[in-house]
């Protein structure tokens, strides 16, 4: 893709994202929206979509990787891939990839996707060995279909039940935790790799809700819809300081019945997403369930109950925006 | 209900599954879940394979491969497993003082022991590095009920305690080794938060002898704000203890600006004597800065004898003090003849005046567990 179809891209997204996203906000929006969101301009949101992503019962591997390729060129403005990896990483760095793995094959971070970023990561200078595929439970990595490899000599995948928690608490607000250890003490940076998806007790899990991989008490933040705990343990700092990107798989979609798979309640979204800022892609991320759960004649999360309000809390704490106003959506 | 699972079908499922790291470690789990996991007694299955929990008054709707708050029920395909079944983390000899029953069995011993897991998060909790956490996050050691029942007599203790964490959330381990316990003439004492419902809870007095329950304030809104859970319930379940004829004695540790109101004390003391009888103990102990809330002071001896002040004059009998070894108000005193009846110092007694659950001097009934068969 040249430069000048990305810039107009870029330009006629940002022009619709301020269109829409301002009626989205009056008509449809959370109770309310934080105005102020972090420094240095709107936050990106890049949807990249490819309608010919599958090959039989997976994606493409291929047309995978050419789909993250446009996703990453698209989110940093760049020309090529390489360039957008190199922005991301440096070589000497350990980099975690934490997936989401909990529903198995069906509604996890596709391994092709892993394996499509590893392989771009070490094109960017990091050393194989230096990449860190993580989640909460080796289990549940493998039933997501993912071989369990804790060898120094090559990628490591492996759930913290091997590499432990800290021993001092992290705390923030509602939250009290003890950290990973592959977040604190093994990767110097982390894209996170959620997927789209519905949950049936804080309404959507998607950025900062993967990120209840990283502490040793994910079951003690659901009441109240998961408000605010999952805004508080987003602001522990070294989730703050380490969590570079967020790639949310969206090969599939699932619109109802989460967190576990549903393939009656799931849909082929045939899509990435990216963003820094994890409260603008969970309040995109968010909508576009919500348009998915009202052409299936679904009621609103509100009404079901289930209203997301720790991407609002999220917001009032900082670690993003949810204002359509000041989100830069990009579609490509 | 089924109880534990066939080990053998484990070790199947276990050797069955591609990619593990290795051999050992598939060994390993497939060993754990063939003495740890066994299916849980009080739920109600749910459309789409989720299950609603019914333990607990939190009454959490879990999907599957999702667990409850407690962090030790897991619902695995729309059936739900404890994970804790003789999965012991703590284990002691203890003095009954100490957990304390101060009207059951006084002087003897109590096997203690523990799982991890809680069903509430008190940001002032003393265990919390077993109590909230998840089991496979903690050492463990392979005790089952017949077990503990057995070291317990070894070990000359009249008593098998459920504590440090949330005996609730182990419930099916503490029902089975409390009748292994009765079968081995060794009593059960369970020292709760009382956060469990109806149904559970009488069929758990009809296996143990005595229930402490930590009432941690009298007021919902600590409940809600410190506690992670709720008064009402508690209350419930306290009045259900005694309609059943379980014995019971209330905790109540006080903190400095949370809890420590003359109201609150008077509120709580009026409840008990009118809701439970005068003659359930009421402890009230000193708290110490722990786990969320080591920004606040020890509790001034002065506060907590403002409390034991304000619950003797609406006519409590038996109102204990706590966490202040050689204070007077560790003694139980007879509510007619006021002699000494109990003489304690910390965990330790140094004289014992009651004969048959009688006051020695008087023959003034003194209610409580005093056999030890």
């Amino acid at each position: 893709m040249g430069r000048s179809d990305a810039s107009r891209r870029r330009f006629l997204g940002g022009c619709l994202a301020g269109l829409t996203g301002g009626a989205c906000g009056q008509s449809r929006g959370p109770s309310g929206q934080v105005k102020s969101g972090p420094a240095g301009g709107p936050s990106r949101v890049v949807i990249a979509r490819d309608p010919a992503l599958r090959a039989g019962g997976g994606p493409d591997g291929a047309r995978l990787g050419k789909l993250l390729d446009r996703l990453l060129q698209a989110f940093y403005g760049v020309d090529n891939p390489g360039e957008a990896w190199r922005r991301l990483v440096r070589p000497g760095e350990v980099i975690g990839l934490k997936v989401n793995c909990l529903a198995g094959k069906g509604a996890s971070t596709h391994p092709e996707l892993v394996e499509a970023i590893m392989e771009r990561l070490q094109q960017a200078g990091i050393r194989a060995r230096d990449i860190l595929v993580w989640d909460r439970l080796s289990e549940d990595l493998e039933s997501a279909g993912y071989r369990i490899a804790t060898g120094r000599d090559r990628a490591r995948v492996m759930g913290n039940d091997l590499l432990g928690y800290e021993d001092e608490l992290s705390a923030f607000g509602s939250a009290a935790s003890l950290l990973a250890k592959a977040l604190t003490q093994v990767c110097d940076g982390v894209i996170n790799l959620p997927v789209l998806k519905d949950h049936g007790i804080v309404g959507v899990t998607l950025a900062m809700k993967n990120l209840f991989g990283a502490v040793h008490n994910p079951n003690k933040y659901h009441p109240n819809t998961g408000d605010p705990y999952v805004a508080d343990v987003y602001m522990l700092p070294p989730i703050r300081q380490k969590v570079r990107l967020t790639i949310c798989d969206a090969v599939n979609g699932q619109y109802e019945g989460g967190p576990s798979y549903m393939p009656q309640w799931s849909w082929p979204f045939n899509g990435l997403l990216a963003a820094r800022d994890p409260v603008a892609l969970d309040w995109t991320g968010w909508q576009i369930l919500e348009q998915e759960r009202a052409r299936r004649g679904l009621k609103p999360l509100k009404d079901a109950g289930r209203e997301p309000k720790w991407i609002l809390t999220a917001a009032r704490h900082g670690i993003g925006t949810n204002d359509p106003g000041r989100i830069e959506r990009l579609e490509v | 209900m089924g109880g534990l699972q066939d080990r053998r079908t484990f070790l199947k499922r276990a050797a069955a599954l591609p990619g593990l790291a290795s051999a050992a470690e598939g060994a390993r789990r497939a060993e754990d879940e063939a003495r740890y996991v066994a299916e849980a007694r009080y739920y109600e299955k749910l459309p789409h394979r989720k299950i609603k929990c019914t333990l607990c008054p939190r009454e959490c709707v879990i999907d599957d491969r999702e667990r409850g708050y407690c962090g030790v029920r897991e619902n695995r395909g729309g059936i739900y497993y404890t994970l804790v079944h003789s999965r012991v983390c703590a284990a002691n000899i203890d003095p009954i003082e100490k957990k304390p029953f101060f009207h059951v069995l006084p002087g003897t011993t109590s096997f203690s022991i523990a799982t991890a897991g809680c069903n509430v998060n008190c940001k002032m909790c003393q265990n919390w590095d077993i109590s909230q956490v998840r089991p496979e996050q903690v050492r463990s050691l392979y005790l089952p009920p017949r077990e503990v029942a057995a070291l317990a007599r070894q070990n000359q203790c009249a008593t098998i305690s459920y504590t440090y964490s949330e005996p609730v959330i182990f419930y099916e381990y503490m029902l089975e080794t409390a009748e292994a316990g009765r079968a081995a003439g060794v009593k059960s004492v369970v020292v709760t938060g009382g956060y469990i419902m109806t149904d559970p809870l009488k069929e758990l007095c009809r296996r143990v002898d005595a229930v402490k329950v930590d009432l941690k304030a009298f007021s919902e809104k600590f409940y809600r704000e410190v506690v992670n859970g709720e008064l009402k319930p508690v209350l419930a379940a306290l009045v259900a203890l005694r309609k059943l004829g379980m014995w019971t004695e209330i905790v109540y540790l006080v903190i400095p600006t949370l809890n420590d109101g003359d109201q609150e004390f008077r509120d709580l003391a009026r409840w008990v004597k009118s809701d439970l009888g005068l003659d359930v103990p009421l402890h009230f102990t000193r708290f110490h800065p722990q786990y969320l809330l080591k920004n606040l002071p020890a509790t001034p001896l002065k506060t907590l004898e403002r409390a034991k002040a304000i619950a003797d004059a609406e006519g409590l009998h038996y109102v204990y003090l706590g966490n202040v070894p050689g204070h007077p108000a560790e003694n139980t005193y007879c509510p007619r003849c006021r002699r000494v009846l109990i003489q304690r110092e910390g965990f330790f007694v140094r004289s014992l005046h009651v004969r048959g659950g009688r006051c020695e001097y008087c023959r003034q009934p003194i209610p409580g567990v005093w056999e030890k068969s």
